[in-house]
């Protein structure tokens, strides 16, 4: 085809007459004509013009050969600029509001649904009432009057309906009727309900968020559609609730709350509050969206000692032989300090623990010293609210002015309240090998975990262990044990202050525990708010009778799934991991090996 | 015209024998091609398109059947003429297409935020598709008699009508009409002498527009932002015409098997060509690429040795306009530039821009027929 192009090149010798004939006479007249300025001039364009022409024809070749290339590139070659443009645009991904919320292994807590919103303008409607009519036939379950009052108000724009189903759209859609349309929305759910509620929180209608980490990152998970990740493992997270409700349902108690920590990182891995709520539906019951765990502030009780013993040991004030003089109760201004379980005798220290003494803990806390006490119990995090990252976070009760009677009662867990969390952080500082790190409900990666402040020595965290060991074993916690998990602790029993008096039936029953006590991995405290005694328990509602079998089941249903293996010998190594060689005379060695778990 | 063997004897001396024995039936025969082609994608791309948008199947194939003829008359109406005729039709042509422009800006109908279309019964106008042939044919007779005759100030006209034409452009706003228009009128220019530096000043202004209409026109800047960082906002269109070219390979899907359509809303007329890359393969856009390329240099070749300055201009004008029409549509579907909203001539569905074109290229065919003479008109 092309060559074509060029055959007027050759016309001279075309065998075409007319062409011929007009080669010969423009030559003539070329040669015959006389070259006066205009024809000159005309001649000098009509040249410049001609090797223009063959400029401009010279890029146009060009740009059709670029044309031509690359069709053949994008057709045969399938350039990866084409395949990746194309993957692009496809990938291209979908609009997705706010973030997820998911536990610590990726399982979802929160998520957002698409849905649509009906809504009715009602300048639009004609006849308010038919159109009523039809409406409530499509969606039976709004109120006919006041969709009616809606479509005849003056309003620009009313909202008849949310979160449609595909259904309902439909069936609206069917009714085609002007004047109501769609909008798109998204629905906040939470799969599971209420077992995280009172960390995950909720959403109110417009997605704000308004209570939990909904609210507390609610900047964060509105503008990232990645997921939140929580310290929280929803496997323990249930395991914990339906354990704790059960035992709240045994002992008609009026609420309770557990948690379980990871003492190596801070990580609530566990965190339940009862009575909870549902947050997939509507709520009023202020009683239910209390967060025991975080809002709470308990006088704990006994569990309290564990502090108190520590800084005693740790400041050298006394060691595991010191004894006390419990015989009788100390009588102090209005006041006397009695024991529960009173022996009447002289108690060591780790006697003192493993049989609750209040007298024993009131001296030991004289031993330390107010300013001393006070140090540790700051350095434990007992006397600042818990850096936790939610919106209800309550601060502690502490004594002020501080006196050497609130010194005396704060060593056994009274006249100072402080939440759930602070005393899960504190006490995991303590089996840790004396590290204390802030309580955190996100995830921590390795990366993340901080250093952490030594607040005790690894050898006074270790003796700490081992006389928790011996509450399970010889003391008020036996109920405690979970077999092969070796499970220590110590048992908490408050009487409630109730407007200025305790109150001898209004008991708080709480177990502090962490195993497996030679190394712990995790501490578990659980609180029991007013249960009563039953038969089972001889009419006993105190924490080791209470709280105290929670956890010994607690631990028997997460030990396996966290991987931790049972072992049937009572301490790895060699007499408690070098307990003291001085065994004082309660101290005894249980076999259990070949222990069945219940 | 010789029954016996229908065909035009060569003793034939009626105006359609003659115009048979001195028409290029090359650039004809490329021209005829095309047309076929076109009505071919249009029969593949547009009832997808109709259906789209709830028209019946062959809403746009029954227009185009009706915009074909007329085309192919225009065509062989126009080449009958004269080359003074042809000059005649340019300029009155010219004026009916300004004063139309003017009309639009008043009374025209706006589409997509530019006013560029007039409402006659029947059908809707575009009356600069029209301006642009007749425009060239207009400047080169200015530039041509500039430097025929002494004293003839053809240069300044040419340069005021050109002043002119881009205003009411871009009052529409047209500014890729604009950049064609403009484009032609200096390539005339160059090819009527224009001194080096002004060439290059030219050039330099030329760019300079260009950036301008990126700062001016939000439209033109979002499309450029996209083709240069397709992450910025929506290509769907340019995406999916690479997968087509992408899917049809060397020989094409087949007639009616391509998806192209389906999800393109300008497949029967601005991406055309991935239509064409996908359902019929390499080898057809090649061809497609072929023919114009052919018509645009035969085009020069023809009037290469001519004698008459104008004849060249105006040729050289038309040719270069058809060209840089097909040119930005291809690249366009090709990733090779922003998309500019440009047809493909006699492919692309489109009433106006189809007659327009027919108008153009019959003035080529006219102007490129064999003549005997001085180079003067006669």
């Amino acid at each position: 085809m092309f060559t074509a192009l060029f055959r007027r090149h050759a016309l001279i010798h075309d065998k075409d007459g007319d062409v011929a004939a007009t080669q010969s006479y423009q030559g003539g007249d070329y040669q015959g004509g006389t070259f006066h300025g205009v024809e000159s001039a005309r001649r000098r364009s009509l040249e410049v013009g001609r090797t223009r022409l063959l400029v401009t024809g010279g890029m146009f070749m060009l740009a059709f050969s670029i044309i031509s290339a690359r069709l053949v590139e994008v057709s045969i070659f399938k350039s990866s600029e084409a395949l990746r443009h194309a993957r692009s645009t496809e990938a291209a991904p979908l609009h997705v509001g706010r973030g997820d919320i998911v536990d610590r292994n990726g399982v979802v807590l929160a998520t957002s649904l698409p849905t649509v919103n009906l809504y009715a303008e009602p300048q639009d409607i004609q006849d308010p009432a038919e159109v009523a009519k039809r409406v409530v036939s499509a969606l039976p379950d709004l109120p006919y009057a006041e969709v009616e009052a809606k479509l005849a108000s003056e309003r620009s724009f009313v909202y008849l309906k949310r979160n449609l189903t595909p259904n309902q759209e439909y069936s609206i859609n069917h009714l085609g009727i002007p004047g109501l349309s769609f909008e798109k929305g998204e629905r906040r759910v939470y799969p599971h309900g209420p077992l995280a509620a009172h960390i995950v929180g909720m959403t109110d209608i417009d997605h704000h968020g308004v209570a939990g980490i909904e609210k507390k990152f609610d900047a964060r998970l509105r503008s990232s559609s990645a997921p939140l990740a929580l310290s929280i493992d929803i496997r323990i997270q249930n395991a914990m609730r339906e354990e704790l409700a059960k035992s709240i349902e045994d002992f008609q108690a009026l609420g309770g709350t557990g948690l379980v920590m990871d003492v190596h990182t801070g990580e609530l891995v566990a965190m339940v509050s009862l009575p909870d709520f549902n947050p997939n539906g509507t709520l009023t019951d202020q009683n239910a969206m209390f967060d025991r765990a975080t809002l709470g502030v308990y006088e704990m009780g006994s569990t309290f000692k564990l502090f108190t013993a520590a800084a005693a040991l740790d400041l050298g004030v006394a060691n595991v032989e010191s004894r006390y003089d419990a015989t009788n109760p100390i009588q102090i201004a209005n006041f006397s300090i009695r024991d529960y379980h009173a022996l009447k005798r002289w108690l060591t220290v780790p006697e003192i623990l493993i049989h609750s003494s209040n007298i024993g803990a009131a001296k030991m806390g004289l031993d330390v010293g107010t300013k001393n006490l006070r140090e540790y119990l700051g350095k434990f995090g007992l006397l600042s609210p818990a850096s936790l990252e939610l919106p209800e976070v309550a601060s502690p009760l502490v004594p002020n002015p501080w006196r050497e009677i609130n010194t005396m009662t704060v060593a056994f867990g009274h006249g100072m309240a402080v939440t759930p969390v602070q005393m899960i952080t504190g006490v995991s500082a303590i089996v840790n090998g004396g590290t204390f790190r802030p309580a955190t409900v996100l995830k921590r990666e390795e990366s993340a975990i901080p250093a952490g402040e030594r607040v005790i020595s690894a050898e006074t965290a270790k003796k700490i262990r081992w006389m928790m060991r011996l509450v399970v074993e010889d003391g008020t916690g036996a109920k405690a044990e979970a077999p092969g998990y070796l499970v220590g602790g110590k048992t908490g029993t408050a009487e409630k202050n109730v407007s200025g008096h305790y109150v001898r039936k209004a008991l708080l029953s709480s177990f502090m525990a962490a195993f497996p006590i030679a190394n712990p991995k995790y501490t578990v405290l659980v609180i029991m708010d007013e249960p009563q005694g039953n038969k089972s328990t001889f009419g006993y509602a105190t924490g080791g009778w209470t709280a105290a079998p929670v956890v010994s089941r607690v631990v028997a249903r997460i030990a396996p799934m966290v991987g931790i293996a049972p072992i049937y010998d009572h301490w790895p190594g060699k007499g408690y991991g070098g307990a003291p060689e001085v065994v004082p005379a309660v101290a005894r060695t249980t076999d259990l090996s070949g222990g069945e778990s219940e | 015209m010789n029954m016996k063997n229908y065909s035009f004897a060569r003793t034939d001396t009626s105006a359609v024998g003659r115009w048979w024995w001195t028409v290029d039936h090359w650039t004809l025969g490329a021209l005829a091609f095309l047309i076929a082609i076109g009505v071919l994608l249009t029969l593949s791309a547009s009832p997808a398109v109709a259906q789209r948008i709830g028209a019946q199947s062959f809403h746009f194939v029954y227009r185009q059947f009706v915009f074909v003829p007329l085309a192919v008359l225009i065509i062989v109406g126009i080449s009958l003429q004269s080359p003074k005729t042809v000059r005649r039709i340019g300029a009155v042509g010219f004026l009916i297409g300004v004063v139309l422009m003017m009309a639009t800006l008043v009374v025209g109908v706006e589409v997509k935020g530019a006013t560029r279309w007039i409402n006659v019964p029947g059908l809707s106008l575009q009356p600069s598709e029209f301006i642009k042939p007749t425009f060239a044919v207009v400047t080169a007779w200015m530039f041509s008699e500039a430097r025929a005759k002494d004293h003839f100030p053809g240069d300044l006209i040419a340069v005021g009508l050109f002043g002119m034409v881009i205003g009411l452009l871009l009052l529409q706003p047209d500014v890729g009409m604009s950049l064609v228009v403009s484009a032609v009128w200096c390539t005339q220019f160059f090819l009527a002498g224009l001194s080096l530096f002004w060439v290059l000043l030219l050039v330099v202004i030329g760019l300079g527009s260009l950036v301008g209409a990126y700062f001016i026109f939000p439209h033109v800047a979002s499309r450029v932002d996209r083709f240069l960082d397709p992450s910025t906002g929506d290509t769907y269109q340019i995406a999916k015409a690479m997968q087509a070219f992408s899917h049809g390979g060397l020989l094409g899907t087949g007639p009616g098997e391509g998806r192209v359509k389906e999800v393109l809303p300008d497949a029967h007329t601005d991406f055309i060509f991935a239509v064409a890359g996908e359902e019929f393969g390499l080898i057809l856009c090649l061809f497609i690429v072929g023919l114009f390329a052919f018509i645009v240099l035969r085009g020069f070749v023809r009037v290469m040795g001519d004698e008459n300055l104008f004849i060249l201009l105006a040729v050289g004008g038309l040719s270069v306009q058809f060209g840089l029409q097909a040119l930005i549509n291809m690249a366009s579907s090709l990733r090779l530039m922003p998309t500019k909203g440009m047809t493909l001539p006699f492919i692309s569905y489109g009433g106006s821009s189809m007659l327009a074109r027919a108008v153009g290229m019959g003035m080529l065919l006219a102007l490129t027929r064999r003549r005997t003479g001085t180079g003067e008109l006669g």
